[in-house]
């Protein structure tokens, strides 16, 4: 019936030529490859990384990632400063999603010191982890359709996650840096008038999440574009480590809110969100509909949550508090996958190491070098967002 | 139909062209949330400068300064936290952890300038447009300490137990409490720089922190030689002053020295503060006194490599340590651990040994190549109201020594007190367990001309007393001992309207036309002692500067006009214990510096 206008017979299997380990003979004085840097300076790429690309034509056949062009070193930092001085630098490895460092880092520490906090702390926890996976999941949606050329779903979704970042503000003071899990508690209870104007947010993003839905999602540019791309295969989950909605996607229900159960969330109601097949498309609607999960669990904590009650548990003075020695490994589901801390305490003021374990690192070095051979250099950057990973978190 | 669907869904964006931009936000204009953690404001009478926002700051952002304007106040550092917002985070750990509850933050987040110096400043000193705003972050007040503001109980008997013997009260921190109490100090030092002898209280209470009671007692010989002593009866000044009191009750810095000093046997004493080979120096100093300030000199010097010789008017060393306070506060043998450490430093003591009787002070002056002198104050001052010269009004002072020195006092049925110090509430709670003892029961009234906010005792002496079922009457001016038949039947008193005077000087008031009689058949005054110099002759007194009271005129190092005589304890300052173990250590250094400069 169709007669195609143009016809493009590509046979990849002839070039280049491969080499006996298999791998294809990359010579770049051969004039037939060309070296290109995408990022760090790339509004494709998902942060302060690069990919160093080596192309034949428009078709990618190498890729090496570059990560330290954010290497702060807070791992190392926080060996010389006291537990208490962690915890305002603790939210700043993951810069888009800082509640889950506070989150893991104050429940490895009350883990190792035995502290019990208070019901109403563990609620508001609970709370600020979802209000950050919904914000995070605003933010990416904006990017995924950035990266295929689609701007005004990032404008929509940023707005969103504005609503969200001012609930934050009033919540715990801070905007981005909310600094308000602490060891032992938190660090105030909900403002007067909190939960009206929060149904308030949630409902505007609703509704947008409905257009996101029409525009975005059924948009035949769209599914062209993602696809049957950039395939994440079932057997791939153990051998690289994934985890979260790229996980999850392939149908696997990986959540560690349901496999590790932490906080309030054997309380509420809910089922992770799996898809069939894990291409761009199905990775998109899966994290999609997690950020409608998201809403649904954040009425259902209002719903459940006391709005009084001790924030903070007795704990020894934060100046010279001693955590009793031992490791322990803490874990939450963010937006990305499983983020956790594991801490040793050498029973000093001052943590003996502290090692984040970010989604990240697996997704956005490992699994991507890999996807991304022979791909088109257009695809690089939907790809790259497809895995939905935060470079700051990756170098620390 | 599926893919035709997918081509027009995405025209359905084109209805939001009728509605207004949602960026639209103007940060300019926009106010914070009133929880938001923007620029810092800092109540500048209420900050006491003890530095604990600069501790807590992991980036080192807030430096203390001293601040034009502000004056260094007892109990404050006279600094004030300078922020340096290059630095901050944000985090307000600094408000939260605030001691005086001073410091907070304002919602303004917005502030433009091209130098970049101004953004360094003292909050609160210099003036911002944010500083009167009530919006911005506060500490959250339900429940929410980052260090317990509670003090750990101490154990004590119930009055019941103690109320007729002289068993120590106060029974002593447990490990536990120990370093549950250590744990709330912030380390601010305030308590060093008001204690007269500065000790490290915050290194020793870290010791205490670290399970290190070696070198807690360590740190408590460097400036105080009497730790058993003064972890519990010093007026610790410390906690006055200490920082965690101001939202909070203090520490029990005095009952934290008292444990490491517990729990460090008498006979480790000596292995603890091994103090190696001290060289003799062949130099002699004489001292009169073996109380505090005699003791602590001894001390100070026999470790500079001084031979050092008490003369002591009283069988046994201490001073009003062991001759004014009741065992019940401070027990001999407790007493006694401090005392033999320090003579096992082979002090030479002589007992009974009366200078300007048994030994003249000239004689001192020839043998010896520097006399220090802590004589204290053991004459009682007399109220002279009409009645005090019947032989049943006593001196406070004469009567607890006579309890130490094991005499029988003479106890009546009802008694009355005049003072509200420490001495009177001493006696007072003596009487009491005497009065147990022989009838049964109490009837004893302590009366004072402070009211119960002025008296001088300490508060929980006045709340003991009062458990024992003593009375205490304050607020009554003493006007004659009525006496009938060579027989005492009361004191008559006025109450008092006011003590001092606009000017701060002594001057009561009182209302004559309110009179009481308070029944009593015998009299004990308790309102001061004073000094007894005799045993500096007049040929000595020539060259010696007084002042106007009387009292010897001493430079820094407690040295007198008489280069060779050094004077300090209760007839210089205080009086109190840590100040006249202050003055010991400073004599010691000063003798030192003297000998060394004529040798």
């Amino acid at each position: 019936m169709s007669k195609k206008l143009f016809t493009y017979n590509h046979d990849r299997s002839l070039f280049p030529e491969k080499g006996q380990d298999g791998k294809p003979n990359i010579d770049l004085s051969s004039h037939k490859f060309m070296k290109i840097w995408h990022g760090p300076q790339h509004p494709g790429i998902t942060g302060n990384m690069s990919l160093e690309l080596t192309l034949q034509g428009d078709e990618v056949m190498d890729c090496e990632t570059h990560v330290g062009y954010l290497h702060r070193g807070f791992e190392k930092l926080m060996e010389r400063r006291k537990y208490i001085q962690c915890f305002p630098i603790v939210c700043r490895v993951a810069v888009p999603e800082p509640d889950f460092n506070e989150y893991c880092f104050a429940s490895a520490m009350e883990e190792l010191a035995g502290i019990q906090i208070p019901e109403n702390a563990v609620w508001l926890r609970n709370l600020v982890l979802e209000m950050s996976r919904l914000q995070s999941y605003l933010m990416w949606i904006g990017g995924q359709a950035g990266s295929l050329g689609q701007g005004i779903i990032g404008q929509w979704s940023l707005y969103c996650r504005d609503l969200v970042l001012d609930r934050f503000e009033e919540l715990t003071g801070g905007r981005i840096y909310h600094m308000y899990i602490i060891p032992g508690g938190v660090r105030g209870n909900l403002p007067d008038g909190f939960l009206k104007r929060m149904e308030e947010t949630l409902q505007i993003i609703e509704s947008f999440m409905k257009d996101i839905k029409k525009v975005m999602f059924n948009n035949a540019v769209f599914k062209k574009r993602t696809v049957e791309m950039g395939v994440i295969e079932k057997d791939w989950i153990y051998k690289y480590g994934i985890t979260g909605p790229n996980a999850r996607a392939t149908g696997i229900a990986k959540d560690v809110r349901k496999d590790y159960p932490y906080l309030k969330y054997p309380d509420l109601d809910f089922e992770p969100v799996t898809s069939e097949y894990s291409d761009i498309y199905n990775r998109a609607d899966v994290r999609r509909r997690d950020l409608l999960l998201s809403i649904d669990l954040i009425r259902q904590i209002l719903a459940k949550i006391p709005l009084k009650g001790d924030i903070r548990a007795k704990t020894p003075n934060v100046l010279h508090w001693k955590v009793p020695s031992g490791e322990t490994y803490s874990r939450a589901e963010c937006t990305r996958g499983e983020y956790g801390y594991y801490l040793v305490s050498d029973g000093s003021e001052y943590p003996r190491r502290v090692n984040v374990r970010g989604p990240s690192y697996t997704h956005a070095v490992a699994l991507l070098e890999d996807m991304i051979i022979n791909e088109n250099i257009a695809d690089v950057a939907g790809l790259m967002v497809s895995l939905h990973t935060y470079p700051p978190e990756i170098e620390r | 139909m599926g893919k035709i669907n997918d081509i027009l869904s995405p025209f359905t964006a084109w209805k939001h062209v009728v509605n207004k931009p949602v960026t639209i936000k103007d940060p300019v204009s926009r106010i914070a949330a009133d929880r938001y953690r923007g620029f810092h404001k800092n109540d500048l009478e209420k900050c006491i400068g003890c530095s604990t926002c600069e501790s807590i700051c992991q980036n080192a952002a807030i430096d203390m300064v001293p601040v034009e304007g502000i004056e260094t106040k007892h109990g404050d550092s006279g600094l004030r936290p300078r922020i340096d917002y290059g630095r901050c985070c944000w985090c307000a750990l600094c408000v939260d952890i605030c001691t005086t509850n001073s410091l907070s933050m304002s919602n303004e987040y917005i502030w433009i300038d091209e130098d970049p110096e101004v953004f360094r400043f003292v909050p609160g000193a210099e003036k911002k447009s944010w500083d009167t705003r009530q919006a911005g972050w506060q500490k959250p007040s339900d429940n929410y300490e980052l260090y317990d503001p509670q003090r750990v109980k101490m154990g004590e008997l119930s009055p019941e137990i103690r109320h007729d013997s002289f068993v120590e009260i106060v029974q002593g921190f447990s490990k536990e409490q120990a370093i549950a109490e250590a744990d709330r100090c912030v380390e601010c030092g305030i308590c060093t720089a008001t204690c007269p002898s500065h000790m490290g209280i915050p290194e020793y209470i870290k010791a205490i922190r670290n399970d290190n009671l070696d070198q807690g007692l360590k740190i408590l010989y460097e400036t105080n030689p009497l730790p058993e002593i003064c972890g519990r009866i010093c007026t610790h000044k410390c906690e006055t002053v200490c920082s965690v009191g101001h939202h909070g009750e203090p520490l029990s810095i005095r009952w934290l020295k008292r444990y490491i000093a517990d729990q460090n046997p008498a006979d480790k004493y000596k292995e603890i503060l091994n103090r190696g080979n001290i060289d003799d120096k062949g130099k002699k100093i004489a001292i009169i006194g073996a109380g505090p300030s005699g003791l602590s000199a001894a001390y100070y010097l026999s470790l500079m490599g001084y031979s050092c010789t008490i003369f002591e008017k009283l069988p046994q060393a201490g001073g009003m340590m062991r001759y004014g306070i009741p065992e019940y506060r401070l027990p001999y043998d407790q007493l006694d651990k401090d005392i033999n450490y320090i003579l096992s430093l082979g002090v030479d003591i002589k007992y009974n040994a009366t200078v300007g009787k048994d030994i003249t002070l000239e004689q001192l002056h020839n043998d010896y190549d520097a006399v220090y002198t802590g004589t204290g104050l053991h004459s009682g001052r007399s109220t002279r109201i009409p009645g005090t010269e019947h032989k049943n009004v006593y001196q406070a002072v004469d009567l607890l020594r006579d309890v130490s020195l094991g005499k029988e006092i003479p106890v009546s049925e009802k008694i009355v007190v005049i003072g509200g110090g420490n001495v009177a509430m001493d006696i007072t709670r003596t009487i009491a367990r005497l009065q147990k003892q022989k009838y049964g029961k109490v009837q004893v009234i302590a009366t004072s001309l402070e009211s119960e906010e002025e008296m001088p005792a300490d508060r929980e002496e006045i709340v003991e007393a009062r458990e024992e079922m003593a009375i205490i009457e304050p607020g009554w001016g003493p006007v004659e001992i009525i006496i009938e038949n060579d027989k005492i039947t009361g004191l008559k008193v006025n109450k008092c309207l006011s003590v001092f005077d606009e000017e701060r000087r002594f001057n009561p008031k009182f209302d004559k036309e309110n009179q009481k009689i308070f029944p009593a058949d015998m009299v004990i005054e308790s309102i001061g002692q004073g000094a007894d110099l005799s045993y500096i002759t007049e040929s000595f007194k020539e060259n010696l500067e007084m002042d106007q009271r009387g009292r010897i005129i001493v430079d820094k190092h407690f040295q007198t006009s008489l280069k060779w005589f050094f004077a300090g304890g209760d007839i210089i300052q205080g009086p109190d214990v840590i100040t006249g173990i202050a003055n010991g250590h400073k004599a010691a250094i000063g003798i030192d510096k003297f000998i060394n400069r004529n040798s």
